[in-house]
């Protein structure tokens, strides 16, 4: 049964329409990775998921409760941290909530990041990539089914992002959480999803899956470089 | 470190220092002659002979209550109608409107219309100096507010946290730097008003002292005045720069990074 399932899902943002008509399924422990153009409606979509937007028509369901307020059960990360510069980076986790056991699961995930040190610094003095830890530790903190990620990686340079995305694999096949990564970069995508669609003409163009994905093997490395290609040239096949 | 302690502590009371000496030593060796410039000495002088009289105390006292009155009740009430413009789409329709079209009258302008109503007592000058405070909270505050990151704000959404929660970890923190500013601006406009108010219509106070002063050319308390107000002031500015320490804390750690 499919965990999250959008049937004729379409938006419009004045006249301009962003998604049409767009139906989906995704599994329980899948790992999706939406890429695209730039405006193709990725970050709508996921945002469509989480509850911060409204469709205008069609239906979207998560264990089959239509989605209508924000959704409890998914957390999204942004591009930009969105950290509350003013609290610590373990503040930061609670929300104010400093019941026993909130501060044993954010003590948790902080070490699951690798920052149980930096607990009480403020986010200013970490990294790019320390702080996009830190909201990867606060999305998990209410252990939602669903993470939506919109880019985190995007600020990062290439060998934070490296490290990033391999913490991120971990994380979500540890706990076997679904995920639902949008990103410009189709090797990113080929690197971290089990499936990968392309976003194009206001819908969902192509589904490509990559059963090779923790595969390293020379011969497997070749077929995840043909998978970039035929991603790639469906994002950018004018037809 | 020595050298950046020296700098940091002593640098800045360095030049006036030396012109209060020079100021000293020309009117000692009579460089200067005039009667509406009295040796320092003289000042502290006079200052030393009201104090064991009393007066002294009893007018910074005055002047003291007044201002910490009209602070509390006029920075009290803009701080609280800001937080409602800030929050409240309906309050800031109602109201928002109005209260930048009383802003913008000039303070001075209401004196004689708060004389008639409350008098020349203490509750027209505390009226007076809270009116003073109340414009530059009640703008701060707000703008503080309206200002958020909207980003910031979605998150908040987005993590589904309860109305307090919103407040708590993300409106007021986000706003305290701009409402402290606030704060700061209201200490000094609290001055300004309450050296008005004494001026105008008064029987004690260091505004009073002042004025009383000048009837019989008593230039040593009018200086002594001056200062004491210049006291006063460094003060209100001491205690505003100690709220942001103590409260933006999470800015000074940013910041000695970029510094060091
Ligand atoms: N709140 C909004 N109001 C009006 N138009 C919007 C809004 N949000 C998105 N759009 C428009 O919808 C289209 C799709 O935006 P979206 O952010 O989903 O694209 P995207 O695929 O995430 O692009 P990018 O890769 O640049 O982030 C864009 O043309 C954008 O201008
Ligand atoms: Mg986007």
């Amino acid at each position: 049964m499919a965990l999250i399932e959008l049937d004729g899902v379409s938006k419009k943002y004045g006249d301009k329409t962003v998604l049409k008509n767009v139906s989906l399924k995704i599994s329980e422990g899948d790992f999706v990775a939406l890429c695209g153009m730039s405006g193709g409606g990725k970050s709508t979509l996921l945002r469509l998921i989480s509850g911060l937007e409204k469709a205008d028509s069609g239906s979207i369901k998560q264990e089959n409760k239509e989605i209508s307020t924000i959704n409890s059960d998914a957390r999204m990360m942004f591009q930009d941290d969105r950290l509350l510069p003013w609290q610590t980076v373990i503040q930061n986790l609670l929300f104010g909530d400093k019941s026993e056991e909130r501060i044993k699961l954010a003590k948790r995930l902080l070490d699951r990041v690798g920052l149980i040190d930096y607990q009480n610094s403020f986010p200013a003095s970490l990294s790019g990539g320390q702080r996009q830890r830190v909201a990867l530790a606060r999305a998990l903190m209410s252990q939602p089914k669903v993470l939506l990620l919109d880019e985190p990686l995007g600020a990062l340079d290439a060998l934070t992002r490296r490290n990033m995305q391999d913490l991120i694999i971990k994380v979500c096949s540890e706990t076997n959480i679904t995920t639902i990564l949008v990103t410009h970069d189709v090797q990113e995508a080929v690197r971290m999803a089990d499936k990968i669609w392309i976003i194009k003409n206001q819908g969902i163009a192509k589904e490509l899956t990559n059963p090779e994905r923790n595969n390293q093997t020379a011969e497997a490395q070749l077929k995840k470089d043909q998978l970039v290609e035929t991603a790639l040239s469906c994002i950018l096949d004018n037809n | 470190m020595t050298k950046s302690t020296f700098k940091k502590k002593f640098l800045p009371w360095l030049l006036p220092i030396v012109i209060i000496l020079f100021w000293q030593l020309a009117v000692q060796l009579k460089w200067i002659q005039s009667e509406f410039l009295p040796a320092p000495t003289e000042v502290v002088q006079t200052a030393i002979v009201d104090w064991k009289k009393g007066i002294l105390q009893k007018n910074i006292s005055i002047s003291l209550f007044r201002a910490t009155c009209g602070f509390v009740i006029g920075g009290g009430m803009g701080f609280i109608l800001g937080l409602l413009s800030g929050t409240s789409k309906l309050f800031r329709k109602t109201f928002d409107s109005t209260i930048q079209m009383l802003r913008t009258i000039p303070n001075m302008a209401l004196i004689p219309l708060v004389v008639l109503i409350l008098g020349i007592g203490e509750p027209a000058k505390i009226c007076f100096v809270a009116l003073a405070c109340l414009f530059p909270m009640y703008i701060n505050t707000y703008h503080g507010i309206t200002s958020i990151d909207p980003d910031l704000l979605e998150m908040g959404k987005s993590y589904q946290l309860n109305t307090v929660q919103m407040f708590k970890q993300i409106i007021f923190p986000g706003a305290l730097p701009t409402i402290l500013m606030g704060v700061r601006y209201a200490l000094g406009t609290m001055w300004t008003a309450l050296i008005v108010a004494e001026t105008v219509s008064a029987d004690s106070g260091i505004g009073y002292m002042s004025t009383n002063a000048q009837q019989y050319v008593d230039v040593k308390t009018i200086y002594l005045c001056i200062i004491i107000y210049a006291f006063l002031g460094e003060l209100s500015n001491y205690i505003a720069k100690n709220l942001e320490t103590i409260f933006l804390e999470w800015r000074n750690s940013a910041r000695s990074l970029t510094e060091e």
